[in-house]
């Protein structure tokens, strides 16, 4: 089973020992895949790592500052913030994800129906694209957060409208030049349907430029969500949301730096380290400058 | 004699373009009958492959356009089904097989996946049926282990493996008629050879009719049972390849055949016929070849030449025959 596997996939298994070899000897994608593996470690174990409930109410603890107790100090109820950042990563990063997902998954097929149908269709969705483009994306999101209503799921669909443009814009273009390859050609011979080779022919061979702007997507999105958040119309209490918390965290912040100091700190991090990997991954995965 | 598997009546395409309407075909007609290997042939940018395009509507529209004619197929115009039906007719009757082997199949799925997502889409048949028939199809085209081919990835074939893998496939759901442009142009010669053989032998057995497209005048004697030569988006002769190669009738067609350089004798000066291929934006009127023409007279610049009948099932489009009306030469 095993090694039917290894030869069918021989090749996949030989490009990914590639990348992971230049991914290693890329001294600023180490430190994203170490900041990311991190925050995804923290995420996954946060109920086991974390010393104390994210949101039990101790009063007689409230507002101590970091000691060997409290880590990170505690906030205005006596909760930890340590535990409270560590619960926090599971939610930031579930909104990466699904933003990506949600955005990666519309924006892709919108650009690749838009790059391969073309002539009016394609005009019709690169316009509207430009308009939601030209909005500030954090006042988009703002706005349509507003609408939906204060939520976190809310806030996790506006900011994947927000998104879905640039995968569009991406796609389309990739689209624009794939389907001018043969292969095209001999599959519409073959009598295939439009969604079929879009699914099937386009998509797959616009992948890999989507995973790239999926990783830097991915920590644009956690910066707006926690962004939605403090001005409260993302995460609401008690959800232990980075954003939130430094939304709060900002009141004590004369007498108490560590409330927001500590989940600023992480946002800030995790951001710069899905940007990193990003850009590492967009320079690995460059046919044109691998080899 | 039966009806004609594939017809095309006075079919005209043009292309809308900056520098104005390039007619690139004009009034074409072809028949190709059941088992039959019909050769097209004619210099780059004359309208082979656009004729080839237009016969399964895979001309971009626009810029293209479809403008006269008709392309009936077992009786049915081509141009006039519906777009399911036309989803039929490509792959399931008609099949195509493309120039470049390097870029027909998707560079990031197996060539197993491939070959199997066509026989499912056609035959209807499972995964399971369809991997049996992807063997045995490429067993049919002589490649040597299919079971490993079938794992592999188009970049790890060589062109003519690749072109095999296109041959099979293409004929793996038993078409009419299977039109090849030019498939072996991109390969080197022994390979080319090698492949054409095993074209052959196929579609001899299977019972397919082929139109085969190529600018290779050897090829097509080889391999052809007729052959019709285009000049300029209009055909000027078309007739059985022994007799159209022995006598070759129209001043074009003479042209392209001394062109080739002999094999034995004196080195000498290549033939060559004077003048280039007009631009198609603005053709000559009457008859296209008639500024390059040695044998030219009153007409051939003011009338356009009819196909006419110099011999049985021999004809051309030269007014030196007699205005194309099948009178003087026959």
């Amino acid at each position: 089973m095993w090694s039917r596997f290894r030869r069918e996939h021989q090749w996949q298994i030989r490009e990914l020992l590639l990348t992971l070899n230049l991914l290693s000897r890329n001294a600023s994608a180490v430190a994203g895949c170490i900041i990311v593996a991190i925050m995804v470690f923290m995420a996954v174990f946060a109920s086991l790592l974390s010393p104390y409930d994210p949101i039990r109410i101790s009063l007689a603890e409230r507002l101590k500052p970091p000691s060997a107790v409290h880590l990170f100090g505690t906030d205005e109820l006596g909760r930890d913030i340590l535990s409270r950042i560590m619960h926090g990563a599971r939610i930031s990063l579930r909104i990466g994800v699904l933003v990506v997902l949600i955005a990666g998954g519309l924006g892709a097929l919108t650009g690749a129906i838009s790059g391969y149908v073309g002539q009016q269709v394609d005009n019709l969705i690169m316009r509207v694209m430009d308009v939601i483009l030209s909005f500030p994306p954090l006042v988009l999101a703002l706005a349509l957060a507003a609408a939906l209503g204060p939520d976190l799921n809310n806030a996790i669909l506006a900011v994947a409208f927000v998104m879905i443009p640039k995968f569009a814009r991406l796609v389309r273009g990739e689209a624009l030049a794939v389907k001018e390859r043969q292969f095209i050609a001999a599959a519409r011979a073959a009598g295939a349907k439009r969604l079929w080779i879009i699914l099937h022919h386009i998509l797959p061979n616009c992948l890999a430029s989507v995973i790239v702007l999926a990783t830097l997507v991915l920590g644009e999105a956690i910066l707006i969500a926690a962004s939605l958040s403090f001005i409260g119309l993302g995460a609401q209490p008690p959800t232990p949301e980075w954003g939130a918390m430094v939304s709060v965290g900002r009141k004590f912040l004369m007498d108490q730096w560590w409330y927001a100091t500590f989940p600023g700190l992480f946002i800030l991090t995790t951001v710069i380290g899905f940007n990193i990997l990003g850009d590492a991954m967009r320079d690995i995965l460059d046919p044109r400058i691998r080899r | 004699m039966a009806a004609p598997l594939l017809e095309i009546k006075r079919l005209s395409v043009q292309f809308f373009t900056h520098q104005g309407v390039v007619r690139a075909l004009e009034e074409v007609d072809l028949a190709i009958e059941p088992g039959e290997i019909m050769g097209l042939v004619g210099e780059t940018g004359c309208g082979k492959s656009v004729m080839a395009r237009s016969i399964l509507r895979l001309i971009p529209q626009p810029p293209g356009k479809i403008s006269d004619g008709e392309i009936l197929f077992k009786g049915e115009d081509i141009l006039k089904v519906r777009r399911r039906r036309l989803r039929e007719i490509r792959g399931n009757d008609i099949s195509m097989i493309f120039q470049e082997p390097m870029s027909s199949l998707n560079p990031v799925f197996t060539v197993g996946n491939q070959m199997e997502e066509v026989i499912v889409l056609h035959q209807g048949v499972d995964r399971k049926r369809a991997r049996r028939t992807a063997v045995e199809m490429l067993q049919q085209v002589n490649m040597p282990d299919p079971e490993q081919v079938l794992s592999k990835y188009p970049h790890e074939l060589s062109g003519g493996m690749r072109q095999r893998v296109m041959i099979a496939m293409e004929l793996s759901c038993r078409p009419d008629l299977l039109i090849a442009d030019e498939p072996t142009t991109a390969l080197d010669v022994t390979v080319q050879a090698q492949v054409l053989t095993i074209l052959v032998d196929l579609v001899k057995r299977l019972g397919t009719s082929v139109l085969f497209i190529s600018h290779d005048l050897g090829v097509i004697a080889q391999l052809c049972d007729r052959v019709s030569v285009m000049y300029a988006g209009r055909i000027v002769e078309t007739g059985p390849v022994a007799r159209l190669f022995a006598v070759p009738r129209h001043p074009y067609t003479r042209g392209l055949l001394e062109a080739i350089p002999p094999l034995d004798g004196e080195r000498e000066l290549l033939q060559v016929i004077p003048g280039i291929v007009p631009h198609l934006v603005d053709p000559p009127p009457g008859c296209r070849f008639h500024p390059r023409c040695a044998e030219r007279f009153g007409p051939c610049d003011a009338i356009v030449p009819r196909l006419g009948e110099v011999d049985t099932g021999h004809r051309v489009a030269c007014h030196l025959y007699g205005n194309g009306r099948g009178g003087m030469g026959s």
